[in-house]
């Protein structure tokens, strides 16, 4: 709004000043308009570009468990309050990792294929480049996204601090069937074990329909090589399943009968009951959205028209329809949507609102096309454990104050 | 043949085939090589609950306090406790009250993944250096702080996927997929 009127304010000069300019012409003491920039020869170029010095400080929030003993496990999340659209730059899309960031050389790494099949194999990565390839928008989110959610009090960081374990880029590579049926799948074989080249050696094991369907073996991301924190040279991708699963520094897929039951299927991503049990192998991303502008932490500037902006997803397919409320829920308005045509992506949604200086309860909420509802926050946590902290996509509260100042509240 | 000569073999396939017509009936590109199963055997170090592909070696908790005072205690604690790193020992019991405390005592379902994960990622700085008798020897060392089996109980192939843990029946699969509510 301010800089609405600033440039009204300019126009209006602009406009009487050329008035002025028709009738007499400039005043020669009068120096023509612009800016420092506009008066010297700009910057060369650059061989791999970076955002103006004036975005730096947008970046990724960290989320270190270990602190400085382990500073590359845990998560740098995205920081989706200054993000827009529907795709995640590729230097802020956000990072899983259990034991840091692997520094492969491509010459060096291989994967193998083994196990339940006919003909075990090797590959390297130069053979991998040359399988005939798919371009997929696909969102990543991690099942723990979300779990700064559900501390006791509720956290006043930025959006992105809690929900920014979700991205959602481009990705270019090879359907894993193909990889698979080379080796030639024994009937046996109903489950792979997918494993990291990672110091961790992260492994998951993943139901052989997923791998012969939808999964994808990833090089490109955003139509460059992936980066070495999501995966290079190769990561597996399993569009709309738990992050986790999309194991990333791919160097081996063993087919087997029965699940391995790793360490990260058990004693984490698992989704733990009141009653003591967990549930186990909740592969599928929850129907989900949030509202990343205004969100938490931010300011209102004036009263009169926001709009309220933000994102949406589900693992099961496409976003159907997103919902806002400004009122806690009472009432519940449909936001326009891009990109709900593209399965398992992001959809961005907007919504016109005037903010007329009282207090508001902002809140978005998502269908997805098999009509599965974003569930409210105490739906969700009644559900689960006290401790419980994966796949918690339930709708979130942004208060807005009279000041203008937006809070994240539990409601 | 080598990698490379297949690729531009198949480089020289691929370029023929344009030439000709796109052809939805080419053969899928075969770049992968043959694998011997002793090479396999030195990168397959995932462990099923059956225990398949434990290998040879034994430890006992006894033994494997000298490696966790050496190599665990400084992240998980004297006795497994936690801290900075997660609990290893302790709340059996707890997982339905207001206050779980999740170890591999408590949680875990299976002693097979405590070998499979010690030896691909502990410790945290230099892991796949325990040597396997060391690496039975600290599960045990996990397993006795826990209560499960005895100080000098022998851990090899054959015992350890024979541990019952206490939380072996506390899981629900949810693949293939169940009605939420």
């Amino acid at each position: 709004m301010k800089d609405r009127r600033l440039f009204l304010r300019r126009s209006a000069a602009v406009v009487s000043g050329a008035v002025a300019a028709a009738l007499v012409g400039r005043a020669s003491a009068e120096p023509l308009a612009g800016e420092p920039w506009e008066r010297v020869y700009g910057a060369g170029f650059t061989r791999y570009g970076q955002p103006s010095r004036f975005e730096q400080p947008v970046g990724r929030h960290f989320g270190q468990p270990y602190g400085e003993l382990a500073p590359g496990s845990g998560a740098a999340l995205s920081p989706i309050e200054a993000l827009e659209g529907i795709i995640t730059p590729n230097p802020v899309h956000f990072i899983r990792s259990h034991s840091g960031t692997p520094d492969i050389d491509p010459k060096a790494h291989r994967l193998y294929i083994h196990g339940l099949v006919d003909r075990p194999l090797r590959f390297s990565v130069d053979a991998l480049l040359h399988y005939p390839r798919i371009t997929r928008t696909y969102f990543l989110e991690c099942s723990g996204n979300s779990s700064r959610a559900l501390t006791p009090q509720p956290a006043q960081v930025p959006a992105g601090a809690m929900h920014g374990n979700i991205s959602c880029a481009e990705w270019t590579g090879f359907p894993l069937r193909m990889l698979l049926e080379e080796a030639g799948v024994r009937p046996q074989a109903k489950w792979i074990l997918a494993e990291g080249a990672d110091s961790a050696h992260m492994s998951r094991s993943v139901p052989l329909e997923k791998a012969l369907d939808d999964a994808v073996i990833a090089l490109y991301q955003n139509g460059e090589r992936l980066r070495p924190e999501q995966g290079y040279p190769l990561r597996l991708l399993l569009p709309g399943w738990e992050g986790n699963m999309s194991v990333k520094w791919l160097r081996r897929i063993k087919l087997t009968d029965e699940p391995t039951h790793t360490k990260d299927e058990t004693s984490k991503y698992t989704d733990a009951l009141p009653d003591g049990r967990a549930l186990q192998f909740t592969f599928e991303m929850g129907v989900k959205s949030v509202i990343t502008r205004p969100s938490s932490t931010m300011q209102l500037a004036e009263r009169g028209f926001q709009e309220i902006s933000g994102i949406a997803w589900s693992g099961a397919g496409r976003v159907r329809r997103v919902e806002v409320s400004t009122d806690g829920g009472k009432t519940w308005a449909e936001a326009a949507l891009t990109g709900a045509e593209r399965p398992r992506a992001l959809v961005r949604f907007r919504y016109p609102w005037q903010w007329n200086g009282g207090t508001a309860l902002l809140q978005s909420r998502a269908i997805d096309e098999k009509g599965n509802v974003q569930p409210v926050r105490r739906d969700w946590v009644a559900r689960y454990a006290p401790d419980a902290r994966f796949h918690n996509n339930s709708i979130v509260s942004w208060a807005v104050e009279t000041d203008g100042r937006v809070k994240h509240v539990y409601a | 043949m080598s990698t490379r000569s297949r690729i531009a073999i198949g480089t020289v396939l691929t370029l023929v085939a344009c030439a000709t017509a796109q052809r939805a009936d080419q053969p899928a590109p075969r770049y992968g090589e043959p694998v011997s199963a002793a090479e396999l055997a030195r990168w397959d170090i995932s462990i099923p609950p059956g225990g398949a592909g434990l290998p040879a070696g034994s430890g006992t908790a006894r033994e494997g306090l000298k490696v966790y005072e050496q190599h665990c205690l400084a992240c998980h604690g004297a006795k497994g406790v936690g801290k900075p790193a997660d609990a290893l020992a302790g709340g059996i019991g707890s997982l339905a009250t207001k206050t779980p405390l999740r170890t591999v005592g408590s949680y875990w379902p299976y002693s097979t993944t405590l070998f499979d994960y010690v030896r691909r990622a502990m410790p945290l700085n230099n892991p796949l250096s325990l040597s396997d008798a060391d690496v039975y020897a600290v599960s045990a060392y996990v397993l006795f702080l826990n209560g499960i089996i005895a100080e000098d109980t022998v851990m090899n192939a054959q015992t350890l996927p024979q541990v019952k843990m206490p939380n072996r029946e506390g899981f629900i699969s949810d693949w293939p997929p169940r009605p939420r509510n």
